[in-house]
């Protein structure tokens, strides 16, 4: 059965699904739903609320609790995130597997509450230090909030690797019919490096700290080996109506959500008009793209911010077809209508 | 007649703690560290709980621990270790969590973690190494640097009208009610050792018993960058950072707190 | 599944915080989800918690939705000035503007392609008993205007949100949603 839900309680309710007891915090909007629905959850099922002093206290939290082995889960919006990252950093680096949720709302620097993109840089580049990469997901329904995030907890246990869900405050807010369905789990590989104490075996180390001759560069090496297992295995995406396409409106999460209506309004007035939308942003869909490449004609990218994906899909268009980009980092309740997308894509179509 | 008595075997008085891995220590001459080590090695095995123990290491000198214990061992980015131990205590309730870090990771930039651990009363051990300096990254000055020291960036000494005062972490921290043990101890002579080995197995033992966060502070020699030689060092400990740091116990909880 | 013929439906509703909007979205899109409808709710959110202004979307379909923000929406129901002001030029062309006249200037209003159905909300709810229904009055004349859901799903969805001591407050919200059902069907719609 379906229940209205709001995206950012279905996030919690993954993470409580996904085995979960693990959560650590600090308040800041758009995504106080999500500490608030654990911490009136949690003590009933013995999980683990704890408020933290920073994100910075936060996701070191959760990096002790992932390494004695448990599923842990981190939420926050982009000032937060921006703390946390010293923190995934380590977590890529001493491959420590968790969930963090970033809510993203507009930047830079305080920036505002409202509904943003502006983080897909910051999520699909690594965003800390060193050399690293995590897993994004970007969910553009309630049901994917849900469905995405517990798909997130068998990713990061699968790879021991952070594992980032990239959503919105208009996701996050808004509510829709949720199929509360047990996502089928993977079979993941037992966690045999957890700190839990040395009794019956030798004593175990997770570090990042990597000092000895060429030491660093191994195993720099075996994590981008990682990189590729997860390019090879996790890139997601979904399309609308691309087979004869001339247009390709490109977009993720929300924007995503808003450009479907314009793109099937478009095909309404005769249009030859798709849309493509990654679902995982790092590993990122670019073969598919180069594919459709071959078939349409031109691209439309679509982001709530000045242009950051858009870089993506240039290097998987590459140069031959035109990339027209329509971006709109938005202000308070300024996110953009299906009318203006379409009027985008009467304007560019070729 | 002594013919009668069976020879005596030779024997160490005093051996290496099991806790205590046997490896030449990487560690400058007349660093304090090593016997620090022991001293945390030897609480663990006085409580026999090598097997549930893990360790936090911080960043700086303080990071070699995972080389020298015996025990698991996760290493936290600079100034988090506490705030990891708190992971790691909530999802492990029945192990035994310390963490071991120097002045800077502690007392500068993770201020605000081990404050907050502290408060919170989470049930770990905190072995705190005071060396007055950044040591691993060249001498540096510290929050604990004392007024007046050289050190590579307060070239001329440390002046308190630009620096500010060393800060006293011990006395700070047992002011928190989450705090079940506070103490500073030193290990620049026999009798101090022997304190500081008392101090560190009680920290450890307010932690077995739950009544709260037990913290030790160490005063520590740094020979290479305060440009001394081990003997003036461990002089240095006893004539400046004594006067300036007692050593003490600030607090001692004999229980837990309850509703 | 229902068997129905292809429906598509938007409603924005705005005011200020504290007039009970959110909720009467709330029990629109959960009384859509009874009727096995795809729905969204999609709410403004603001750094003020009272006071400031607050407005939601509900789209209603028996097809997947694409976007929960409605560029036009074809039904818009305002129950304050500054939500009259700013939200009058959105209505989709020949849609139905709801308006409290209570809080609203009508005269003000430009459009007159637009179905108009003015009608004092706080003051029904007032000589009902009590203010605070204002909401539900209004969104009794949404439903009167799109009877979409039955009355019969709104009922059962605040049979499931007005638990305990709540439950009490249940008749007086469903004669409240009956009055204003009541006077748009009278005013000739």
């Amino acid at each position: 059965m379906k229940k209205l839900i709001k995206g950012n309680d279905a996030i919690a309710m993954a993470a409580i699904e996904a085995g979960c007891r693990f959560y650590y915090g600090y308040p800041i909007t758009p995504q106080n739903d999500i500490p608030e629905y654990l911490a009136r959850e949690f003590p009933k099922i013995g999980g683990t609320f704890l408020q933290a002093e920073s994100e910075i206290g936060a996701i070191n939290m959760i990096l002790g609790s992932a390494a004695a082995g448990k599923r842990a889960m981190i939420s926050s919006s982009g000032p937060g995130i921006s703390l946390m990252q010293e923190g995934i950093s380590y977590m890529s680096g001493s491959e420590i597997p968790a969930v963090i949720v970033n809510i993203q709302r507009s930047g830079p620097g305080l920036g505002g509450i409202s509904p943003s993109q502006g983080d897909y840089f910051q999520a699909t580049r690594g965003g800390g230090h060193g050399d690293y990469r995590t897993p994004v997901f970007a969910p553009s329904s309630v049901q994917e909030m849900y469905d995405l995030t517990f798909l997130a907890f068998d990713v990061a246990d699968e790879y021991r690797n952070p594992v980032v869900v990239l959503a919105d405050g208009m996701l996050g807010q808004m509510k829709e019919p949720l199929d509360l369905r047990h996502p089928p789990q993977r079979e993941l590989p037992e966690k045999t490096w957890a700190l839990t104490g040395c009794a019956g075996r030798k004593p175990q180390l997770l570090k990042s700290l990597y000092l000895g001759h060429r030491e660093l560069d191994k195993h720099c090496w075996d994590l981008w080996k990682k990189y590729q297992r997860i390019i090879s295995r996790e890139i997601r995406f979904e399309e609308v109506e691309t087979k004869d396409a001339d247009l390709v409106v490109v977009a993720f999460g929300s924007a995503a959500r808003i450009s479907k209506t314009a793109v099937k309004d478009a095909r309404k007035e005769g249009l030859k008009v798709g849309l493509f939308r990654p679902i995982s942003l790092w590993p990122y869909p670019e073969q598919r793209l180069e594919e459709l490449a071959k078939t349409a004609k031109a691209f439309l990218v679509v982001e709530l911010n000045t242009g950051q994906m858009v870089e993506d899909v240039k290097m998987s268009v590459g140069k031959d077809k035109p990339i027209h980009f329509y971006g709109r980092p938005p202000g308070a309740d300024a996110l953009p209508m299906p009318i203006e997308i379409l009027d985008q894509i009467r304007e560019v179509y070729p | 007649m002594s013919q009668d008595k069976p020879a005596r075997e030779p024997r160490l008085v005093n051996p290496r703690p099991r806790t205590l891995i046997d490896r030449p220590s990487h560690f400058c001459p007349g660093c304090h560290h090593g016997i620090i080590h022991r001293l945390v090695a030897e609480a663990i095995d006085y409580f026999n709980v090598r097997e549930r123990a893990i360790g936090v290491a911080s960043v700086g000198c303080s990071v070699f621990l995972y080389d020298f214990m015996d025990t698991d061992v996760l290493e936290a980015p600079h100034g988090r270790a506490s705030a990891a131990a708190t992971g790691m205590r909530r999802a492990l309730p029945d192990k035994v969590i310390y963490t071991y870090q120097g002045d800077g990771d502690l007392a500068a930039i993770g201020t605000a973690e081990i404050i907050h651990t502290a408060n919170r009363g989470e049930t770990i051990s905190v072995v705190f190494v005071n060396n007055t300096n950044y040591g691993m990254t060249g001498g540096q000055m510290a929050p604990t640097t004392l007024l007046g020291q050289k050190t590579t960036t307060t070239p001329y000494g440390r002046d308190f009208r630009r620096d500010g005062y060393p800060i006293r972490m011990a006395e700070m921290l047992a002011t928190l009610e989450g705090v079940a043990f506070s103490a500073r101890g030193a290990v620049n002579k026999p009798a101090n050792v022997r304190r500081t080995r008392e101090l560190i197995r009680r920290a450890f033992e307010v932690q077995l018993k739950g009544i709260g966060l037990g913290f030790v502070e160490v005063l520590s020699a740094c020979p290479t960058d305060w440009g001394l030689k081990p003997l003036e060092a461990i002089k240095r400990v006893e004539e400046e950072l004594i006067p300036y740091y007692p050593l003490g116990i600030f607090k001692d909880k004999k229980e837990a707190d309850h509703l | 599944m229902h068997s129905r013929e292809k429906m598509y439906s938007d409603v924005m509703m705005a005011g200020f915080g504290g007039q009970g909007i959110l909720l009467i979205g709330n029990l629109l899109a959960e009384a859509a989800l009874l009727e096995e409808y795809e729905v969204t709710y999609l709410p403004s959110y603001g750094v003020e918690m009272r006071g400031g202004t607050a407005n939601c979307t509900v789209v209603i379909s028996d097809t997947e939705i694409g976007s929960p923000q409605v560029s036009a929406p074809e039904v818009m129901l305002v129950m304050s000035q500054a939500a009259a002001e700013r939200f009058e030029p959105n209505v989709k062309p020949n849609g139905l503007l709801i308006a409290n006249s209570t809080l609203v200037e009508v005269g003000k209003f430009s459009r007159k392609d637009l179905e108009m159905v003015c009608l004092p909300f706080n003051k029904i709810a007032t000589e009902m008993g009590n203010s605070r229904f204002a909401n539900m009055v209004a969104l009794g004349a949404y439903l009167g205007k799109r009877p979409l859901v039955k009355l019969e799903s709104i009922g059962q969805v605040l049979k499931e949100n007005l638990t305990g001591k709540k439950a009490e407050f249940i008749p007086m919200n469903m004669k409240a949603i009956e009055k204003g059902i009541e006077l748009v069907s009278k005013s000739g719609g």
